[in-house]
């Protein structure tokens, strides 16, 4: 079994091929419904693909949970430029791991997904943006491509229509920054990972400019299930306007960590007790990250809601990439606080100054407070130089930092009264990143 | 600059697997997997790369140094990264980190005296549910102990002779 057991309250239909021999092999992808989303594509209009989509519910699964369908409406199909699919396969958000277990168990659900995307959108190129530490990936992933090339699956001319079709992997090189799009974009040209300015968005003028469809792994991983069970059959999964499945990453103090298919909706403190065989060593729940470290971390009291994209809107949170962190009743906010910002800090792209400096200097804040050299203006300090990132940078990694910052100050405000009151620290040798 | 065969076959195969005349998209792919073979991204290998994409050296070292994995002075043997980001903090990366300087002698980005470790701490790898993970070179270990990780640190010296 891939990394852990499967949970029987899971719904597993993007998953459901992990435990198979040879999950991996087209044999076994065709052997259990493989490659019969795109037989069933082939014989639609791309309009009534994208019907399909939007009927769904399926919101991406990246980060900001865009309507997948409204999205692949955006790109221009009847421009005259050639039209690529991308898929962001950075996977870099802290707490998040399941593209990882996508392509590394089902590359063929992927590339299924992609061939959709190219057939609407008209692209007869797809390239897959894999983070570089992913070495592994690219070869699971090339060889996949092979297969799916040797049993024509791609190639020129498909199945006997004129559709074409050629995929290849591509490495980034350590960047959390270039799984945000543009920058992405940016960096698969052959540069350094800068954002672009927006409009135009990828769908217009993506990669090399021209019409780009670019989607997370599980968003396109989830296309072929979303054809071949129908729209609203795939939509009644979930909850409305929240589609299907998805992989919830459960990390930190659970019983049972590991990579979890539930349906939208499902509740947080059944993942968190269910799946998670509840808090490790008997301790009590502190609180949760939903969906990756730039999300507002929720205290125990306010995780009594279900897992979806509207209920944590709700909640002043989001479900982000699925990236799930379980915190118990000694972990140290102001430590976590720390550990967040010296990584936004460390990711900044140094592009726009409200991100460049504020990381910079709430990473100093919140490490004179670890030491206990905190001064009683930092709480505010802090707070303030946080919300005054908001919505002021380039990309949304200024507001990734800033948010949990803002949500830790605010609702464990007494435990950095508690390292004020306790004074200096003997200091623990606290990476200073080169 | 002679490449390897292997590596000659891999240069040849990714100026193809870009649109003709966006040859530049090879170049952070070039420079990995060539890293990954060399040691490091030497200046010769930085004029062979904007050779073959056709820009300039200056424009290759401009992107080369944005990214972490790329690195112009040779790391050890075996490079291990552990990584302290959240999840791994919570579930005890930390105490591995600091286990793994004080045992080694050395500390962030930096190799023991042979060359054969050297350590990084590192930014979430994608591991998180696995938490404590760490990286040796391209492997990963899950759930490593103190214990496991004295076990493989011990190995790879005894790998080495
Ligand atoms: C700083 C930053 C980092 C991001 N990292 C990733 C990532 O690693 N993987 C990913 O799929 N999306 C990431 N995103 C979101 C992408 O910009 C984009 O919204 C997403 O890939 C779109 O795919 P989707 O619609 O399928 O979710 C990131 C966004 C930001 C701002
Ligand atoms: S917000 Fe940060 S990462 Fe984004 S462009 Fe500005 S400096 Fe770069
Ligand atoms: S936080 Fe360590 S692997 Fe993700």
């Amino acid at each position: 079994m891939p990394y852990n057991e499967p949970h029987p309250a899971e719904v597993r239909i993007i998953s459901k091929r992990f435990g198979l021999p040879n999950s991996a092999s087209i044999d076994t992808y065709l052997a259990n419904e493989g490659y019969q989303a795109l037989d069933k594509a082939l014989g639609m209009t791309p309009d009534a693909i994208i019907d399909e989509l939007k009927v769904s519910n399926l919101r991406g699964r990246g980060g900001a949970g865009f309507p997948t369908g409204l999205k692949w409406s955006f790109v221009p199909r009847t421009s005259p430029k050639p039209k690529y699919v991308m898929v962001n396969a950075d996977e870099s958000e802290p707490g998040t791991c399941k593209d990882r277990l996508l392509m590394e168990f089902d590359p063929h659900q992927l590339l299924e997904g992609m061939m959709i995307g190219a057939y609407v959108i008209g692209a007869q190129r797809g390239y897959i943006y894999i983070r570089g530490e992913y070495r592994y990936l690219i070869e699971i992933m090339d060889r996949a491509i092979e297969e799916a090339y040797a049993r024509g699956y791609l190639g020129d001319k498909l199945h006997g229509t004129d559709f074409t079709f050629h995929v290849r992997t591509h490495t980034g090189a350590g960047a959390y920054e270039c799984g945000e799009e543009s920058a992405l974009l940016e960096s698969f040209e052959g540069k350094r990972g800068i954002p672009r300015i927006r409009p135009p968005f990828p769908a217009v003028a993506g990669a090399y400019a021209s019409p780009t469809l670019l989607n997370n792994v599980e968003t396109f991983s989830s296309v072929p299930a979303v054809l071949r069970m129908g729209g609203p059959a795939y939509a009644e999964l979930g909850v409305p306007r929240n589609g299907g499945t998805r992989m919830l990453c459960l990390s930190g103090h659970v019983n049972t960590p590991g990579v979890y298919e539930v349906p939208l909706g499902f509740p947080m403190m059944r993942v968190v007790n269910e799946l998670g065989g509840g808090m490790r060593a008997g301790k009590k729940l502190k609180a949760v990250v939903p969906g990756g470290s730039s999300c507002p971390l929720l205290k125990a009291e306010e995780c009594d809601i279900p897992m979806d994209y509207d209920s944590l809107a709700k909640a002043k949170s989001m479900l982000g990439s699925g990236g799930m962190i379980v915190m118990d009743e000694d972990t140290d906010m102001v430590r976590v606080a720390l550990r967040i910002m010296r990584f936004y800090q460390h990711e900044s792209c140094g592009w726009c100054i409200p991100c460049r400096e504020g990381t910079t200097w709430l990473k100093k804040l919140l490490t004179r407070f670890v030491d206990g050299m905190g001064q009683p203006n930092d709480i505010v300090m802090i707070g303030d130089l946080a919300k005054n990132m908001l919505g002021r940078t380039f990309c949304p990694l200024g507001d990734a930092a800033a948010m949990p910052t803002i949500a830790i100050i605010e609702k464990f405000r007494d435990e950095f009264e508690a390292y004020l009151a306790d004074g200096p620290k003997p200091r623990r040798e606290e990476l200073v990143y080169a | 600059m002679t490449l390897s065969p292997a590596l000659e076959a891999k240069f040849q195969k990714l100026l193809t697997n870009y649109p003709e005349g966006r040859q530049r998209s090879a170049m952070i792919p070039m420079l990995l997997f060539a890293q990954d073979e060399i040691g490091s991204v030497t200046p010769e290998l930085i004029q062979e790369v904007a050779k073959r994409i056709g820009t300039q050296p200056l424009q290759v070292e401009e992107v080369m140094t944005y990214y972490s994995m790329l690195h112009a002075k040779p790391w050890g043997k075996y490079h291990v990264q552990i990584c302290t980001n959240v999840s791994c903090m919570l579930t005890g990366g930390e105490q591995l980190w600091e286990h793994a300087c004080e045992k080694l002698g050395i500390g962030h980005r930096q190799a023991t005296p042979d060359g054969l470790i050297s350590l990084e701490e590192v930014e979430c790898i994608g591991a998180c549910s696995w938490a404590p993970a760490i990286q040796v070179n391209y492997d990963f270990h899950h759930k490593v102990t103190p214990e496991k990780l004295d076990q493989l640190l011990d190995s790879l010296r005894t790998h080495a002779v």
